[in-house]
């Protein structure tokens, strides 16, 4: 099987270079003799500019007010009609929602469980992914399968026995609540990731893992020095899949770490939390700060989230 | 099992393995299972507690109840009746339905019809795809608290503009009725729509670009206007993917949580009209006056299960490839 991470660095680079030759694109819908007619013009013109106002104001415009209403006076966000621009612009609010909400601690917090579920994921389900695919031990493929099986079962339906579990585990008793650990352990149990990743260990030769085991290299060696550098683009697809689950995820962190001082909220519970007495104008500041950070990771990995999006499969 | 020798094990067990000498004798074998297990371990531990205990525990608490001073014993379908006999429990199967089902019309046909747009512009694709994924990277709650305030009755966007165009103004995800198709169940898929289409529009716009213009060629020559072209051509072409995310879409949609509870405040809405099946399980479970059920939440976990399943199948089995 086509290591698909590669593929689709080939078909990117491909694409570049189609691009730089300034050949005519592909054929779609309509063709380009169609478009190159006087009327054709004329109407992908129109086409073209609508779609770029229409997809203008309604994905950007609601952000647009995200960011203004976030400077202005909390008399002049509740004003009728509202302001199209802040009249007064008070900086300050961002200071005072990051104090009220306690925002710095949220965006802390909600760091540690996504990089920390992260690294998580990658040593067990890395682990477990290359024993499935290259060691093959007895009784893999059952284990697999009911990895696999867990799949069909949707997420929101687990958690209360999920919440009970983490609260008593059973044979050791430890109450994971309020611990980081209740939003670590669970983020391994994804079967997603594990096959995503055994896909990918599959298709890299056995020659190579044979040859290095002759060499007497140990199984932990030919996973870190001949197997992970060769999947770097799968990790990097996990990776982002990982981060952007704990970063998105509501009610399990709800469930488990919400109610405590200091707080171990995570943003989107806290921002929730913050309807609650907050005015309107510094919950809108703290959800612009929240947006803000997501804002810059999308925009500097947005290639590899796109390439992982349509590359590596489908996802709720 | 055996993965306690492990360390010393592996070191052994590799080379040889990889020899093959053929009559393989039982203990390297052993060791190498050793080892390949202690690379499992970790993952398989933690699918047996948080994934696959609970879900045979949800069966088991479903039918249990608790005995004061602390302990359960067996409840037979008590559970289960109870929940039947909760109004609440079915105004959350029909609001649920109320939600898929729109949810279905904006948010299904939409990103298709976005994607089929796209890929015609020669401009500025690039940017097009960033501002339709950029919603889905904000924090959901952002979002979500944004449309709180562009809903809101007093000092609302929406209703100003409303105002401003001398329309009647509404109350939103606040607007009492339950009528199938409420306005409050609208402007919860309406702000669900804006956070969430991206991820299906690039899915299309992928399954797009690879359509052999070939076909739209032929198309084209036999006289197929522009509709019949994506009848004939677009849809057949990607239809594996429309099956696929109608069935995630559907499936997802079935446990919508987040955007009525932050819209609503945790509260569900006028007459709980925009309360949800997984809603309720919260409820249950943790938001309920006097004691707290796990058991009927769990019951109604259990119900939502079946009835996804019996969806999934049902509907796998009547897409599947014939002939």
């Amino acid at each position: 099987m086509a290591a698909f991470g590669a593929s689709v660095n080939r078909a990117r680079q491909s694409r570049q270079a189609r691009d730089r030759a300034a050949s005519p694109a592909p054929r779609t819908l309509i063709s380009s003799v169609a478009l190159n007619r006087p009327r054709g013009k004329i109407t992908y013109r129109v086409v073209l500019t609508l779609v770029i106002v229409v997809f203008t104001l309604v994905f950007i415009g609601p952000m647009y007010f995200l960011f203004t209403d976030a400077v202005k006076s909390t008399q002049e966000v509740i004003a009728t009609p509202p302001t199209l621009y802040p009249h007064s612009v008070d900086l300050g609010n961002f200071g005072q929602a990051w104090s009220r909400l306690d925002v710095g601690k949220m965006l802390l917090n909600t760091l540690y469980y996504a990089f920390g579920a992260l690294v998580f994921q990658l040593v067990f389900d890395v682990a477990a992914a290359y024993s499935l695919s290259k060691l093959r031990p007895v009784l893999g493929n059952v284990v697999l399968f009911l990895m696999l099986a867990t799949l069909m079962i949707p997420v929101t339906v687990l958690v209360i026995p999920q919440y009970v579990t983490v609260a008593s585990m059973p044979f050791v008793h430890w109450d994971l609540i309020g611990t980081p650990e209740a939003i670590w352990l669970p983020s391994v149990a994804n079967a997603f990731n594990i096959f995503l990743l055994k896909r990918f260990f599959d298709s890299i030769p056995a020659e190579y893992v044979d040859a290095a085991a002759v060499d007497g290299a140990s199984q932990l060696m030919i996973l870190w020095r001949i197997i992970l550098p060769m999947s770097r683009p799968i990790l990097a697809v996990v990776s982002i899949f990982s981060l952007v689950a704990v970063w998105k995820d509501f009610l399990w962190p709800l469930l488990v770490e919400y109610g405590y001082t200091p707080t171990r909220e995570t943003l989107n519970v806290g921002l929730w939390q913050g309807q609650v007495g907050v005015p309107e104008n510094l919950l809108i500041a703290a959800s612009a700060i929240a947006a803000v950070p997501t804002i810059a990771f999308f925009l500097i990995f947005q290639r590899n989230i796109m390439a992982g999006l349509t590359a590596g499969g489908i996802r709720g | 099992m055996a993965n306690v020798l492990t360390g010393a094990a592996r070191r052994v067990a590799a080379p040889s393995a990889a020899r093959g000498r053929r009559p393989v004798s039982l203990l390297p074998r052993a060791r190498r299972n050793a080892g390949a297990w202690a690379f499992l371990i970790g993952a398989v531990l933690c699918f047996s507690f948080f994934s696959w205990y609970p879900i045979v525990r949800e069966v088991i608490m479903s039918f249990q109840k608790p005995v004061y001073g602390g302990g359960n014993t067996w409840a037979g379908w008590s559970n289960y009746i109870r929940i039947f006999h909760d109004p609440t429990f079915w105004q959350a199967w029909r609001n649920t339905l109320e939600f898929t089902l729109l949810a279905l019309v904006l948010g299904y046909a939409i990103p298709f019809i976005v994607a089929i747009v796209l890929n015609e512009l020669r401009h500025a694709r690039g940017y097009l795809r960033i501002l339709v994924y950029l919603p889905v990277m904000l924090p959901p709650a952002s979002a979500l608290l944004l449309f709180v305030y562009f809903y809101n009755a007093q000092y609302g966007l929406f209703d100003d503009v409303l105002h401003f165009l001398h329309l009647p103004t509404s109350q939103w995800v606040f607007q009492p009725g339950s009528g199938f198709i409420s306005t409050a169940m609208v402007s919860v898929v309406i702000a669900s729509t804006w956070m969430n289409m991206g991820g299906a529009t690039l899915i299309y716009l992928a399954a797009l670009q690879n359509i052999p213009g070939e076909l739209y060629e032929a198309a084209e020559l036999e006289g197929a206007g522009i509709f019949r072209r994506i009848r004939h051509v677009t849809i057949p072409q990607t239809r594996l993917i429309l099956i696929l995310l109608l069935m995630l879409q559907v499936v997802a949609t079935m446990q919508m949580f987040i955007e009525s509870f932050v819209l609503t405040n945790g509260g569900g809405g006028e007459g709980n009209n925009t309360l949800s099946v997984v809603m309720l399980i919260y409820q249950y479970a943790f938001a309920m006056s006097g004691a707290s059920n796990y058991n009927s939440a769990s019951a109604l976990g259990v119900v939502l299960l079946l009835v996804l399943a019996v969806f999934s199948g049902g509907f796998l089995w009547a897409t599947r490839e014939r002939g």
